[in-house]
C-alpha cells in the first residue's frame, strides 16, 4: 500500500510543480500590479470603442517564440509594436494551448490592464470569441482562422495571402533546378498548404515547362525525424530543389545543404543554415499590420474598421504580411527582374497565380479561365495541379 | 537508388535511435525494472547532446553528455522504484513527463543553435558489397557504434558474471540475497545504464538523424522501444531486428510517396505500429515464459510487498 501512496504523492506534487511553472511562464512579462485600466474608460469621448486608450497589448503564441517559424514571426511582430508604441506595455505568452488555457491567459492579461489582445494561433479562435463576448471593451483579434457567424463588434480575424510569395519563389526554383524535379514536404493537406504547393509548381512551370513537384506529407507540423527521412527520399528521386510547409524548418534546410541540394524557405529566413543552397523563400513580417490594428483600436475606431471582419490581405491591396525572403547566390539578375515583373502582374486586378484555365493532375479543369476572386482562391485549392507528383491523402 | 535499398537504408538509419533505447530497456527489464520513462531519457539525451555539441563544437562530447543526461533521468526512476518502492509503470510515466517538461523548458534556446553533426561515412571495401554495403556500411559513426553494442550487450547479459547477477535480480532476487549479494545496486546500475543507452539514442536522433533539436522530437520512439523489447523477448539480437523493422516501416511511407504512389498516407503512417502489434500478437504467447519472474510482480494487482 505504502508504495502506491508514494507514487501517487509523487505524481500529484509533480503535477502541481508543472502547473505552477506553466502559470509562471505564461504570464512571464505581465506585471502583477493592478492598473487603473478599468477606470480610465473615457465614456462619451471620441475614443470609446473596444481597445481605446489601452495601456497594454497582449499577445498569445501557441509555440515557443524562437521556432525558426510561425511563432517566432508573430513574436517579432509583437516586438515591432513595442518599438512603434514605446508607451504601451507588451504582454506576451508562449506555448498557450488552443483550449480553455488560452481563455485563462487572456482573462489574466485583461485583468492586468490589456484591452487589445492578439490570439495568434488558428485554434485560439473559440477562446478568443469567448473572451470577446465577456469583455465588450476589449478588442480581441485572431490570426488565420475564420469567424463563420456574425463578427462581434470587438473582434475579427486577419491573415495574409500565403501563396503569392510562394508562387514567386517557385519561379526562382524553376530556374534553379537542373533535374527539373522539385520536392515539397508538407504536414497536412489543408487548403492553405495545397494552395502553396500548387502555386509553387505553377510558378516553376511558368519558366520551366518540364518541371515537376514531388510531394511527401509527414502528418505532423513538427516531426523532425520524419522530415529528415522525407528529404532523403525526395533527394533519392533526383529532386534538387526542396521546400516545405512545416512549423519547424531547420531540419530540411540543413539536410538540403548537407546533400549539396538547393532549398526554398518558408515561415522565416533560414538562409544562414544553407549559405550555398538557399534559393529564395517566403517569411512573415507582421510588424506593420499589428501596429495598424493597435493604432486603429487605440483611437477607438475598431468597430466597423476593416479589422472588425475576416480580413485577408494580398498583393492587390498592398501590405501582404507574407513577404519574399532574400535570394540565394544562384539566382541571377535576369531571374530577379522576371520575379519583380511577375509580382507586379499578380498585384494587379487582372493577375493571380491561379489565373485560369488551370488543369488538375487528372487533366480536368481546376480553375476556369479568368482571374479568381482572391479572397476565396485559397479555399478552392482542394486538388493538386498538373505537374505535381503525389496524391492527397484521403481521410 | 532502388526502393528496397532506400527503405532498408532508412530502416537502419531511423531504427538506430530505437535500437539504442531498446538495448537500454533490455538491460533494465532483465533486472526486473520496466522503464516507461525511456522516452524521457531519449529527449534528455537529444537535448543534452545537441546543446553540448553546439556549445563545444565537439559532437562526441555531445554524445557523452547525451548518455549522462539519459542516465540521470533514469536515476530518478531508479530511486523512486528501487529506493522507495513506487509503482514502476506510474513512476515511468511521471519520469517521462518530467523529461518532456524539462527539455521543453531548457531546450528553447537551442532550437536555433547550430551544432556539428555526424555525417555518413562509407566504410571502404564493405561499402562495395551489393545491397548490404549501402544499407549497413554507408551510415554515420553512431550507427556503427550500435553494431558493436548489440553483441557486447548480448555477451554481458548472457555470458558475463555480472549478467548472471543481473538476470538473477530480475528473475528471483531472493537467490541473490541468499548468496550474499545486494539486489539494489545491481538494479540501480541496470536502470541507469539503460537510461544512458536511451540517451545515446536521443543523441543519435538530434545529432545524426534530424540534425536539429525541437521539443518532444522523439514523438513516441521511446514507447516503441519498450514495445520492441517486449516482443523481442529481451534478447539484444532480436531487439536489433525489431528496431530495424520499425525503422523500415517508417521509411516506407516517404519512399512510396516520393514515387507518387496512390496509397493512403494515413494508413502508411499506421504501418509501423500495426507491424509492431502484429509481431507482438504472433510472438507474444510463445514468449510469455521468457518474462523475468520479477517483472510479473509489476503487473500484479494485489499489493504483495
Amino acid at each position: 500500500m505504502r508504495s502506491r501512496w508514494l507514487s501517487l504523492a509523487a505524481i500529484t506534487s509533480l503535477a502541481l510543480v508543472a502547473a505552477a511553472c506553466g502559470d509562471d511562464s505564461k504570464s512571464s512579462s505581465a506585471s502583477s500590479a493592478t492598473t487603473s485600466g478599468g477606470s480610465t474608460v473615457a465614456t462619451g469621448a471620441p475614443g470609446s470603442g473596444p481597445g481605446a486608450g489601452s495601456k497594454k497589448v497582449g499577445f498569445l503564441f501557441v509555440g515557443p517564440k524562437d521556432d525558426y517559424g510561425y511563432n517566432q514571426a508573430a513574436y517579432q511582430g509583437s516586438q515591432e509594436v513595442k518599438k512603434k508604441f514605446p508607451n504601451l506595455e507588451i504582454l506576451t505568452a508562449e506555448n498557450v494551448p488552443e483550449d480553455d488555457n488560452a481563455t485563462r491567459v487572456m482573462e489574466k492579461m485583461i485583468a492586468d490592464g490589456a484591452k487589445i489582445i492578439f490570439a495568434t494561433s488558428y485554434g485560439h479562435l473559440d477562446p478568443a470569441l469567448k473572451v470577446a463576448a465577456a469583455h465588450p471593451d476589449v478588442a480581441v483579434v485572431q490570426q488565420g482562422n475564420f469567424i463563420k457567424d456574425k463578427v462581434p463588434a470587438n473582434s475579427g480575424t486577419y491573415f495574409g495571402t500565403v501563396y503569392e510569395p510562394v508562387y514567386l519563389a517557385g519561379i526562382a526554383a524553376g530556374k534553379a533546378t537542373k533535374s527539373n524535379k522539385l520536392g515539397y514536404v508538407y504536414a497536412f493537406p489543408i487548403p492553405q498548404t495545397i494552395a502553396n504547393i500548387n502555386a509553387f509548381q505553377l510558378g516553376a512551370a511558368s519558366v520551366n515547362p518540364n518541371v515537376q513537384t514531388f510531394v511527401v506529407n509527414t502528418s505532423n507540423w513538427c516531426d523532425v525525424a520524419k522530415q529528415a527521412e522525407a528529404a532523403k527520399s525526395l533527394f533519392a528521386q533526383g529532386v534538387d530543389v526542396i521546400t516545405q510547409h512545416q512549423d519547424c524548418t531547420a531540419t530540411i534546410t540543413k539536410a538540403a545543404e548537407e546533400a549539396g541540394k538547393m532549398v526554398v524557405g518558408y515561415h522565416a529566413d533560414a538562409s544562414s543554415l544553407a549559405p550555398k543552397g538557399w534559393v529564395a523563400g517566403s517569411e512573415w513580417s507582421w510588424g506593420e499590420m499589428y501596429s495598424d490594428i493597435v493604432a486603429t483600436a487605440l483611437s477607438g475606431k475598431f468597430t466597423g474598421s476593416k479589422y472588425n471582419a475576416n480580413y485577408r490581405v494580398g498583393y492587390q491591396d498592398g501590405g501582404n504580411p507574407f513577404v519574399q525572403s532574400k535570394f540565394g547566390p544562384m539566382v541571377d539578375d535576369a531571374t530577379k527582374k522576371l520575379i519583380e515583373e511577375q509580382k507586379k502582374v499578380i498585384s494587379s486586378k487582372d493577375g493571380s497565380p491561379f489565373k485560369g484555365p488551370i488543369m488538375g493532375q487528372d487533366g480536368k479543369e481546376l480553375f476556369p479561365a479568368g482571374v479568381p476572386d482572391y479572397l476565396t482562391t485559397e479555399a478552392k485549392n482542394t486538388a493538386f495541379v498538373k505537374g505535381v507528383v503525389g496524391q492527397i491523402p484521403k481521410g | 537508388m532502388n526502393m528496397l535499398t532506400e527503405v532498408l537504408t532508412g530502416g537502419v538509419r531511423g531504427g538506430t535511435s530505437i535500437l539504442y533505447a531498446s538495448l537500454g530497456e533490455t538491460v533494465s527489464e532483465r533486472a526486473g525494472v520496466v522503464n516507461l520513462g525511456t522516452e524521457g531519457s531519449m529527449l534528455a539525451g537529444a537535448l543534452a547532446g545537441y546543446a553540448v555539441a553546439a556549445e563545444t563544437g565537439q559532437p562526441w562530447l555531445g554524445v557523452a553528455a547525451g548518455a549522462v543526461a539519459g542516465g540521470l533521468l533514469a536515476a530518478v526512476h531508479a530511486y523512486l522504484v528501487i529506493g522507495r518502492g513506487a509503482n514502476q509503470l506510474a513512476t515511468g510515466l511521471v519520469v517521462l513527463f518530467l523529461g518532456l517538461g524539462l527539455t521543453s523548458l531548457f531546450g528553447v534556446s537551442y532550437v536555433q543553435a547550430l551544432a556539428p553533426s555526424f555525417r555518413p561515412v562509407e566504410i571502404p571495401g564493405l561499402h562495395a558489397v551489393p545491397l548490404l554495403g549501402d544499407v549497413l556500411f554507408g551510415q554515420d559513426a553512431l550507427v556503427y557504434l550500435s553494431y558493436v553494442l548489440v553483441p557486447v550487450s548480448w555477451w554481458v547479459i548472457f555470458r558475463s558474471r555480472w549478467g548472471v547477477l543481473l538476470r538473477a535480480a530480475g528473475e528471483r532476487s531472493e537467490v541473490l540475497v541468499t548468496h550474499g549479494h545486494r539486489v539494489a545496486p545491481i538494479q540501480y546500475t541496470a536502470v541507469i545504464v539503460g537510461g544512458m543507452l536511451a540517451g545515446l539514442g536521443g543523441a543519435h536522433l538530434s545529432l545524426a538523424y534530424a540534425k536539429a533539436w525541437f521539443e518532444n522530437m522523439a514523438v513516441g520512439r521511446g514507447f516503441v522501444a519498450v514495445a520492441v523489447v517486449m516482443f523481442a523477448a529481451r534478447h539484444p539480437v532480436k531487439v536489433a531486428g525489431g528496431a530495424y523493422l520499425f525503422g523500415a516501416a517508417l521509411a516506407l511511407s516517404p519512399a512510396l510517396q516520393a514515387r507518387g504512389y496512390a496509397i493512403n498516407q494515413f494508413a502508411l503512417d499506421a504501418v509501423p505500429y500495426v507491424v509492431t502489434l502484429v509481431v507482438l500478437i504472433v510472438l507474444g504467447r510463445r514468449r510469455a515464459s521468457d518474462v523475468p519472474e520479477g517483472l510479473n510482480k509489476v503487473f500484479e494487482t494485489t499489493p504483495g510487498r
